[in-house]
């Protein structure tokens, strides 16, 4: 049986029709093609596949899709204005951030999510932001550093 | 890891998903955030046929102040209480326990409702609903009862609600002027981890900047079949003046209290011997915000 989804993503409007036990990871990932959120645990332990819904980072990957019926979700796809890339994914690639790229649109997620709330955080802030997304190869001294030099970025241009 | 596929209903009031409780008897599971439930679904430890998600039900939603109490609904999320103002004074042991839990990914979904259904015996927010004194108020067909947070817990992943009962919300006295409460959780990394010892500590104080303590209550995670309360220690400490010589005592009344397993986090008699450190950390940092010029040396 399907059940009726109406749900905004991006700023986009889609009206689907999925069945009860997709997560939002699987809608996004496969009715929408959005293939920028990534399955790393399945568990909500790894953060992968963390996008924001109504603003907020959640784990899609333990969201009944349904339950997100007429909610707005961002991806990393969101993210860019006028073929232009956000401030945050130019800082992680200055910065070396990113190595296989996995963890990366959950790491930027959580960051943005976070930098919305608190544009001036410390360094032990932005870790404590980002408890909750893992990574096992780049490391997350340059990922730290990457978050640090939005903020700095945003100082000297106000 | 794919869903075994169910029905699923997101009903928008409490009568409504009551009735469906009842028709689906036996074959439904109440959903909210999901962070415990889906995953169970995962592994494949429950497969419900029906899953009722309460998130569209606007009164499970509301943190409000009645009446001498704090009245937080099933589905508030550990997010909100994280940040809610109301939970400032004797509550600020709750907001401060939610912060523990999992990540902000985690936080952003998961209720305190889930987290109090689940029963984990190391789930964050259950010591401080012990030591506040909550009241967990359900509702059913039939009616409604109160559950006194003591009697709440009735084993590892089990709680006292019936099939046909919903968590309607979590009733938490207003706390006597003077007391201070401290949450202390301890793993092996500091997000993303299930306590393998914790303890949250409320002590109400005789007076304005006195030492001595009226009443306190201890509420232990992680170190018995379920949550619970360290009686004889509070006992001990009652009409005691917190200094170093009696905060070590308590320890020992409260590492003599519990019953901790070995398993894969750590050994019970590393458990039993980290629920005494917690606890003599959590009275000392009550100490050093209360009288500062008792506490020598500088501690967590």
């Amino acid at each position: 049986m399907r059940y009726r989804l109406s749900l905004v993503v991006n700023g986009e409007k889609h009206e689907l029709e999925v069945p009860a036990n997709r997560t939002l990871l699987d809608v996004l990932r496969n009715e929408l093609g959005l293939k920028g959120t990534k399955l790393g645990c399945g568990t909500g332990e790894c953060g992968a596949c963390t996008v924001l819904l109504e603003g907020e980072p959640v784990n899609s990957c333990l969201v009944i899709a349904l339950q997100t019926n007429g909610k707005s979700v961002v991806t990393i796809e969101g993210l860019s204005r006028d073929g232009s890339i956000h401030a945050i994914q130019e800082a992680f690639i200055n910065h070396g951030a990113i190595q296989c790229g996995y963890c990366t649109p959950g790491m930027i997620l959580s960051a943005k999510a976070f930098l919305d709330r608190n544009p001036n955080p410390t360094e032990e802030e932005i870790r404590e932001a980002l408890i909750g997304n893992l990574c096992r190869c780049t490391g997350y001294q340059s990922i730290v550093e990457a978050i640090k030099s939005v903020r700095r970025q945003r100082d000297n241009e106000n | 890891m794919r869903l075994k596929s169910f029905k699923f209903y997101s009903p928008s009031s409490l009568g409504e998903a009551l009735e469906l409780l009842k028709q689906n008897k036996g074959n439904a599971k109440l959903l909210a955030g999901g962070t415990d439930l889906v995953l169970q679904m995962k592994r494949k430890v429950v497969t419900p046929e029906v899953i009722i998600s309460l998130l569209e039900i606007d009164e499970l939603r509301r943190i409000e102040k009645v009446e001498g109490a704090l009245r937080v609904g099933a589905t508030v999320t550990h997010s909100t209480l994280e940040n809610s103002e109301l939970l400032h004074d004797g509550f600020q042991i709750l907001s401060s326990s939610a912060k523990k839990v999992g990540s902000p990914q985690v936080r952003n979904r998961g209720t305190l409702g889930g987290n109090l259904c689940n029963a984990s015996p190391a789930a964050d927010t259950s010591p401080a609903m012990l030591v506040l004194g909550a009241q967990v108020y359900v509702v059913s067909q039939e009616g409604e009862r109160n559950i006194p947070i003591d009697l709440f817990f009735t084993g590892p992943g089990s709680c006292a609600i019936e099939e046909a009962e919903i968590l309607k919300d979590v009733i938490i006295p207003e706390q006597p002027p003077e007391t201070l409460g401290v949450y202390l959780k301890l793993g092996r990394r500091r997000g993303m981890d299930v306590a393998l010892a914790s303890v949250a500590v409320l002590v109400m104080f005789e007076g304005k900047g006195e030492a001595s303590i009226r009443r306190c209550r201890i509420g232990l995670g992680s170190v018995s079949p379920t949550p619970i309360r360290a009686k004889r220690a509070e006992e001990f400490l009652r009409g005691r003046v917190l200094e170093e010589k009696v905060i070590q005592e308590a320890g020992e009344y409260v590492q003599s209290e519990c019953c901790p397993i070995s398993d894969i986090r750590a050994s019970a008699e590393y458990r039993k011997e980290m629920v005494r450190v917690l606890c003599v950390r959590a009275m000392k940092q009550l100490m050093g915000v209360r009288c500062p010029n008792l506490l020598r040396g500088k501690y967590e």
